[in-house]
């Protein structure tokens, strides 16, 4: 609405209140009532227009020095309508203003907005309800778990025929996109942190003329426990990530459902591919991960020690024992169950939206590193009583 | 195909819509007083109707009405607080979960929103229920997607995946996988929600066509009236407000005779205005829109 002349300071949104007709008062609008040249809220406004027109009786309205409007001013005519309940039709308004109004039904009494309750809760309820709940996640991945064990073998349906398991395609599908596509960067992680142990070990050893068993460290070390638990944490990010933020994705789209209404269980279907691929995937890298640990290891070795690569490898074999790299891929046998089942049963438990998929992509992440980290320090205890 | 799109042809069967028991054989679908909510909330309660074999049944109602959560509960998804679903006059929900996948699979469903498998090529998606269920040879399997493709007019599109295709190609990718292994009852969600006129017409010929040549029966939600109006042959009307069914029978009937202002202003399409009963406007008004 642009007004014939007028070249006020454009940008105000005024109004007043006439007494020029003796029956009623008329409110008149001038100006520019737009969202962009107001400040303050239309409630406000109406309810302040609500008190100078004073009881409510009929008004009249006046806009013909109104020079712009959009919905700012339907706003503000639909809250003083919810004050005073008046009719739109008998208004003079431009007849689109008019019209908009009138599709507004009367407001709700409500009209304040929806605010979420924040639930205070003591320290200690709140530690309560958060092992409470820590539990029942472990019950879950304990009966996902069984479910999964029960999927390996295929179940007759009543009607006799074979219900619908994993597909050994699937399994192989995400065996290539989380096992060998890991390669890279599995493999220059476990480079780094092999060289790096090296170096804090030649620094502290060259001191005591012990270079030699800057071997025993790296070896170790990465045999034990870090080829196993970094790579697992890798594939946290990599792949637990990946496989929550799927079946989330899944659930929100209502594919899970589709699966399900021709009496396809996504879990035999889905997850159990998925997490045997892990198992499958988790000790190979774990082998191939220590290799180039051993291998970053000993180039600082050889660089900074002055050892050469045959007496390295020489009292390698003699410091770790073949017993050794078997607690290794045990647990990495455990670490990548573990990885599967947590992301996976948080991916298909993920509410149905968008932000529940990232967020189901985080939690997953973060879960099973806690849970990998944990995993590891119980079987360290273990391997500690009975002597590994 | 039948030549009048306006006019549906009598179904030859009875009319047995909530009347005494059917004859011998129990309907093809009867939804028991059920109730279905979520958590603590019921969407839909105290609902019953029955769905003759062969039939078109029309689920009609106000957007967020609960005609999903209703489908979902037919469909073996979601479990009813009260009440029941009778598949041929087996009670879906007091079946053991394998039992009821089992008989879920006469059941073809689409969903309000396809629920196409992403990581699936079109016609992947249409072979995955043959592979699992048919046990045919892959040659079989690829002509019949070939032939379920071209019967919701997508043959040239098989090998594009989900994210390929437009919200109306989705619905009827997805009606196709629906109709994969042949189910005698199909359930359809908003199946012409976001198709143009022509594509719409055509969809509503293909149900029309299923249902004479093999005799499926279909339970449609749909806001479509045009559509409503020429396939379907009975149907129910949910009210969101009420929470159950206000009014029972064809959607014909629904626009010409039925007193309930809610289902007339539906039917009409008209927020305002009633025409006194009997009156019957144009169905296929234009879209115009208040301003
Ligand atoms: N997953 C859900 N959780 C809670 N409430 C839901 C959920 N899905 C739908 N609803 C609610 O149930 C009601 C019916 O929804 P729906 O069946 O989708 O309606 P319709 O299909 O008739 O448009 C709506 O009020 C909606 O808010
Ligand atoms: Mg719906």
């Amino acid at each position: 609405m642009s007004g014939l002349a007028s070249p006020r300071p454009a940008g105000v949104a005024e109004w007043t209140v006439s007494r020029r007709e003796l029956d009623r008062p008329v409110l008149v609008l001038s100006g520019r009532w737009t969202v962009a040249t107001t400040r303050e809220a239309p409630g406000e406004v109406a309810s302040r227009m609500h008190e100078v027109l004073g009881e409510p009786e009929p008004f009249g309205i006046d806009c013909a020095r109104l020079d712009e409007w959009d919905s700012l001013l339907v706003a503000t005519l639909w809250r003083l309508r919810a004050l005073r309940g008046f009719d739109p039709v008998e208004l003079d308004l431009p007849p689109p203003l008019r019209r908009l109004l009138a599709l507004t039904t009367s407001p709700g009494t409500d009209l304040r907005m929806p605010t979420v309750p924040v639930i205070r809760r003591s320290i200690v309820a709140h530690t309560g309800t958060t092992t409470l709940d820590a539990i029942a996640g472990l019950g879950g991945i304990a009966m996902l778990a069984g479910t999964l064990l029960r999927g390996l073998w295929p179940r007759r349906t009543p009607a006799g025929s074979r219900e619908p398991g994993m597909q050994g395609r699937d399994l192989l599908d995400i065996f290539r996109r989380h096992g060998p596509a890991a390669l890279p960067i599995i493999g220059l992680v476990n480079l780094l942190v092999g060289a790096i142990l090296a170096f804090i070990g030649a620094a502290q050893l060259r001191r005591f003329g012990a270079q030699i068993f800057v071997t025993n460290l790296v070896g170790l070390a990465l045999v034990r426990e870090l080829g196993a638990v970094i790579t697992a944490i890798v594939l946290c990010g990599r792949t637990g990530g990946a496989f929550a933020a799927r079946l989330a994705t899944m659930g929100a789209n209502e594919e899970l459902d589709a699966l399900s209404v021709l009496g396809i269980d996504p879990r035999r279907f889905l997850v159990l591919p998925m997490t045997l691929a892990l198992v499958i995937a988790m000790p190979l890298l774990y082998l191939y991960a220590t290799a180039a640990g051993l291998l970053g290891g000993m180039l600082v070795a050889v660089n900074l020690l002055d050892l050469s690569a045959s007496s390295f490898a020489t009292q390698l074999v003699d410091v770790v024992p073949v017993s050794q790299f078997g607690f290794g891929l045990g647990k990495s046998v455990l670490f990548g169950l573990l990885i599967g089942l947590v992301s996976c049963r948080i991916g298909l438990l993920a509410g149905r939206s968008a932000a529940a998929v990232g967020d189901a992509a985080t939690r997953a992440v973060v879960a099973s590193i806690v849970g990998v980290i944990v995993l590891d320090s119980v079987c360290a205890v273990c391997a500690d009583a009975v002597g590994l | 195909m039948p030549s009048g799109f306006e006019a549906p042809p009598t179904p030859a069967v009875p009319d047995g819509h909530l009347s005494a028991p059917g004859p011998v054989a129990p309907p093809i679908l009867e939804i028991a007083s059920l109730a279905v909510g979520f958590r603590h909330r019921v969407v839909q309660r105290d609902l019953s109707f029955r769905v003759r074999r062969g039939s078109v049944f029309a689920v009609m109602g106000g957007s967020g009405c609960g005609k999903s959560t209703v489908l979902r509960a037919i469909a073996g998804l979601l479990r009813p607080f009260e009440g029941d679903v009778l598949l041929d006059g087996t009670p879906l929900w007091r079946l053991r979960p394998a039992e009821r996948a089992a008989l879920g699979r006469s059941m073809g469903v689409l969903f309000q929103n396809g629920a196409l498998w992403s990581s699936l090529s079109v016609a992947e998606n249409v072979a995955l229920p043959l592979q699992l269920f048919a046990r045919l040879p892959p040659g079989v399997v690829t002509e019949l997607v070939q032939l379920k493709l071209a019967l919701v007019g997508l043959p040239d599109h098989g090998r594009l995946m989900p994210a390929e295709l437009s919200g109306g190609m989705r619905k009827r990718a997805a009606l196709a996988r629906a109709l994969a292994l042949d189910p005698p009852l199909l359930l359809l969600d908003e199946p012409s929600a976001g198709l143009d006129p022509v594509s719409s017409r055509r969809l509503d010929e293909l149900v029309l066509e299923l249902r004479d040549g093999l005799g499926i029966t279909v339970l449609l939600i749909s806001h479509e009236l045009p559509s409503l109006f020429a396939i379907a042959d009975d149907g129910v009307f949910l009210d969101a407000d009420r929470r159950t069914a206000i009014a029972h029978g064809s959607p014909r009937e629904l626009r010409d005779t039925d007193p309930d202002p809610t289902v007339r202003r539906f039917m009409h399409r008209d927020p305002d205005r009633l025409p006194a009963a009997g009156q019957s406007r144009p169905a296929e008004g234009d879209l115009r829109h208040g301003f």
